[in-house]
């Protein structure tokens, strides 16, 4: 039977605060490392535990960690990506608004690890009752010295300073999130040089997802082997799924890592509405490509979902009906990395721009022949060739679509209206 | 505390001042409402930054408005999620229950209507925000319902001498 962790909390009337956190054996990591290991060694915990990040890319935490150059002459940051923007995702809302001193305790650790004594937590703007949580939190955390100078009496300083987001999905792109903290239009930046090397005013700094620093403590007091144990070795751990759209019982699900997909929809989040067969499901938010309803076996980890030729992604769990018309799904999709596009690379703006009036005139009845060729051509163009992932996510997505649907994009040029309609 | 003492607090928190754009821009837009030209020069001013990195900022973050808004602004999200559970309809409902368009602003400024991106709040889609709160799971007659009541609780701001009173939700 698993035993959730990351959500163990979150039915508490008062699962916000310092002293339920405590009660839950909460700060004992900090209390661990502080006391037992080098920083040096937790980052080796964490690198032997296969933590992926949680924000959608998957990247080893731990080696993202260990590039962070050693006794660098600048301070070094640990930012924490909470712009969770990623449409059909929420699971960072919720553990902020419910269990924030989780975060904290995550980012005191990693920050003890790479050795920074400030860490900012880029928090999107709309998150307002996550933000006064986690703002009560640092301020009950300074109090009981887990924050602040010489932290549990030892030489470790730490404090955590919260920056508002103000309506760009961009910022999850954690080269945009630090132009944006830095008070700049959120552009993606050139890499080379990565920020582990030149990040935060120009400073060593890692970025990491709040359900990522979430698990780094229950790592320290159970250990690597205990995170490896639970899902496929590769890809492991304790994995917030979050289940939307036309479904039974939407809602925040913590599973092992691998759990496959048509188990999380049809047994843990009830299936279909009554008297709706599942046609399709979009797996990790609207960059992740759509999985038709005979690819549900698939299992929800970061390789698997690869090799099946979406990803994981953020694992926003998009659940779509048969009831419902998936050029408009395409159609809402493209618009909003429309609407998004930073407008830095022209493939993207540009490309995106068109890609929205195609599908629109052929959702509204009005698509020509050659609209199907047009729509290839422009993914085409767009994918690869943007100055970030943004760009591809909107190609994948739109080609995932026209792949396994196109008999409904056809049908809506011939018939010169949508069928659905 | 004054606007620039806001300011200033907030601008502590970072090594350079153009950082703190940002929060500047937050703090002046709970004070004024809105961002005009004036306003944005203000906070370059306090920051002693220049004023075209706060121009900028204030039109690249979709939550920033250099245009008035009404004292209630309703954004319906209406990304993948919330359109599956029926947000296009809440969206026609509204316009008829206003009698204005996506966009516009009632004449007595009560109410300006919106449609946003994901607001990360897919389990109780379909969900809409309205100043500082999020309302989900609605449907025709919750929504008739918030409607009624933030207009009864704009009548306690405008004249009640409870004006205090946090308003519903909050």
């Amino acid at each position: 039977m698993f035993e959730p962790v990351l959500l163990k909390n979150i039915e508490a009337s008062n699962g916000h605060l310092l002293s339920t956190y405590e009660a839950g054996g909460g700060y004992q990591a900090l209390r661990k490392v502080l006391s037992e290991n080098t920083p040096d060694e937790v980052v080796e915990l964490v690198k032997q535990s296969n933590l992926r990040g949680r924000g959608g890319a998957g990247f080893p935490t731990g080696m993202k960690w260990s590039f962070v150059p050693k006794g660098a002459d600048k301070p070094k940051y640990l930012c924490c990506n909470a712009d969770e923007g990623e449409p059909g995702t929420f699971k960072d809302r919720i553990i902020m608004e419910r269990d924030p001193h989780q975060l904290i305790e995550g980012l005191a650790v990693s920050g003890y690890a790479i050795g920074a004594e400030t860490a900012y937590v880029y928090i999107r703007g709309e998150y307002v009752a996550a933000i006064r949580r986690l703002e009560q939190a640092i301020a009950e955390a300074h109090e009981k010295g887990y924050l602040g100078r010489s932290i549990l009496g030892t030489d470790f300083n730490f404090t955590v300073h919260i920056h508002c987001g103000a309506g760009a999905y961009i910022c999850g792109e954690e080269t945009a999130m630090l132009e944006s903290l830095e008070g700049k239009r959120a552009q993606p930046r050139l890499k080379p040089p990565f920020p582990a090397v030149a990040g935060l005013y120009a400073s060593p700094t890692v970025i990491n997802n709040v359900e990522t620093l979430a698990c780094v403590p229950h790592i320290v007091t159970r250990g690597a082997a205990w995170f490896r144990g639970i899902g496929p070795d590769k890809s492991p751990g304790p994995k917030l799924y979050c289940v939307s759209g036309q479904v039974k019982k939407p809602g925040l699900y913590e599973l092992p890592m691998g759990i496959p997909l048509k188990e999380l929809v049809e047994e843990h989040a009830g299936g279909p509405l009554p008297g709706r067969k599942i046609k399709a499901v979009i797996p990790g938010g609207v960059s992740a490509p759509v999985i038709p309803e005979r690819g549900l076996e698939v299992g929800m980890d970061f390789d698997s979902l690869a090799a099946a030729g979406s990803m994981l992604g953020s694992a926003g769990v998009i659940v779509v009906d048969d009831s419902t018309c998936m050029v408009k799904v395409a159609t809402r999709i493209i618009e909003f990395f429309h609407h998004e596009s930073c407008g830095k690379c022209t493939p993207c703006r540009e490309g995106l721009n068109w890609t929205v009036k195609v599908l629109r005139r052929i959702e509204a009845g009005e698509g020509v022949p050659g609209d199907l060729e047009q729509l290839d051509m422009l993914c085409k163009g767009i994918f690869g060739n943007t100055f970030c992932a943004l760009g591809d996510g909107a190609a994948m997505g739109l080609r995932a679509a026209l792949k396994h649907f196109r008999e409904e994009f056809v049908a809506h040029i011939e018939e010169g209206r949508c069928p659905f309609h | 505390m004054s606007m620039r003492e806001k300011i200033e607090q907030a601008a502590a928190a970072y090594p350079d001042q153009r950082s703190a754009i940002m929060p500047a821009l937050v703090i002046a837009q709970k004070e004024h409402g809105h961002l005009p030209g004036p306003v944005l020069e203000e906070v370059a001013d306090i920051l002693g930054v220049e004023r075209i990195w706060v121009y900028e900022l204030a039109t690249f973050y979709t939550l920033f408005h250099t245009e008035p808004v009404g004292m209630f602004h309703l954004q319906l999200c209406d990304n993948v999620s919330c359109m599956l559970c029926g947000s296009e309809n809440l969206l026609k409902h509204m316009e008829g229950a206003l009698g204005i368009r996506k966009g516009d602003t009632t004449a007595d400024g009560l109410f300006t209507l919106s449609t946003v991106e994901c607001l990360g709040a897919c389990e109780m889609a379909p969900v809409m925000q309205v100043g500082d709160d999020y309302h989900g799971n609605l449907d025709v007659a919750r929504l008739d319902a918030l409607l009624e009541s933030l207009r009864a609780g704009a009548g306690r701001v405008a004249g009640d001498e409870h004006a205090s009173q946090p308003l519903p939700g909050e």
